[in-house]
């Protein structure tokens, strides 16, 4: 039978992968953006699983939200990069320091 | 009831590992690819708990929009990926340390959690709590009710991220030669052209 903690252990390891995914591949920020994807996946699965189990449909209703903002992050985040990259030529995140910041 | 734990268990391995291969993929093309296995499989979960509103979301959203849009961002920059991929080795450790310390964390606290005072967990998923036929009836009754405002809001949140987006790659080349329709319009005939008289065998 499958209950509430198996989609919780799915979610909780896709959500490490994705802040994995953040270390691992600090220059290119292409795949920053997928592994920030995957963790709003892992919470979308999180919220859909409660909102199963507990039988209250609030949960999927904040899932189409969470799935609204993700996408407007994409593509705000991937139009700064394209305008990055006419810019400076290279999408390494390292160089990122006009703002001296 | 075999054929949905095998399901269950065939979606969370290929989710999981959809993920992991996008994070450690070389081409960041094949990590697009590992992306989408990834949504569709949240997808496929999502049936499993009877979200079908959700998955088929997700699914149009997810892998119809994000991706596609990863995938043009990643095909249509000039990248030389192998530079970016070299010093991968290099974090490893460091991500590898980060990520299981967060895993045992949340190990931790999944090891003591328990529900609290009144609250029951049902023993199969509820997809149809809020009243209505099916999921997307009863999905889309709170939604235009309860959260009607919310709802428009985010509306909002997708109309500023388009404006932004247009805003930020839209780009005016001064060597592209474009229609000009009021000029075109205003154009004055005698201002245009010139009539010269020639005279016969002479020529101008």
């Amino acid at each position: 039978m499958i209950g509430l903690e198996h989609y919780l252990i799915v979610a909780a390891t896709l959500f490490v992968i994705g802040i994995f995914g953040i270390f691992l591949n600090r220059k290119n920020i292409i795949i920053l953006l997928m592994s920030i994807e995957l963790m709003l996946l892992a919470v979308n699965i999180n919220l859909v699983a409660f909102s199963a189990y507990l039988g209250d449909l609030t949960g999927q209703v904040f899932t189409l939200f969470v799935l609204t903002v993700a996408a407007a992050e994409a593509a705000i985040g991937l139009a700064i990069l394209v305008c990055f990259f006419r810019n400076r030529g290279t999408i390494d995140v390292e160089d990122v320091n006009v703002m001296k910041g | 009831m075999s054929a949905q734990i095998f399901a269950f268990y065939l979606f969370a391995v290929s989710c999981v590992a959809g993920g992991l291969f996008t994070v450690i993929a070389r081409n960041p093309v094949h990590s697009v690819l590992w992306l989408i296995l990834s949504f569709l499989s949240a997808a496929g979960l999502f049936i499993l708990l009877g979200a079908e509103f959700v998955a088929m979301l997700l699914i149009i959203v997810y892998v119809g929009a994000v991706a596609v849009l990863f995938l043009f961002v990643v095909m249509m920059l000039d990248v030389d990926f192998a530079e970016l991929k070299a010093e991968m080795a290099r974090y490893m450790p460091l991500a590898l340390l980060i990520g299981v310390v967060i895993l045992m964390q949340l190990a931790m606290a999944f090891g003591v959690w328990t529900t609290a005072e009144g609250v029951t967990l049902a023993d199969r998923p509820d997809a149809i709590a809020g009243g209505g036929d099916h999921n997307t009836d009863a999905l889309g009754r709170i939604l235009y009710d309860k959260y009607f405002l919310a709802f428009q809001l985010s509306g909002l949140v997708l109309l500023v991220a388009m404006v932004g987006a247009i805003v930020l790659t839209l780009r005016h080349r001064d060597y592209v030669k474009r229609q000009d329709a009021l000029q075109q319009i205003y154009r004055d005939p005698a201002v245009a052209m010139e009539i010269k008289d020639v005279k016969s065998g002479q020529g101008l």
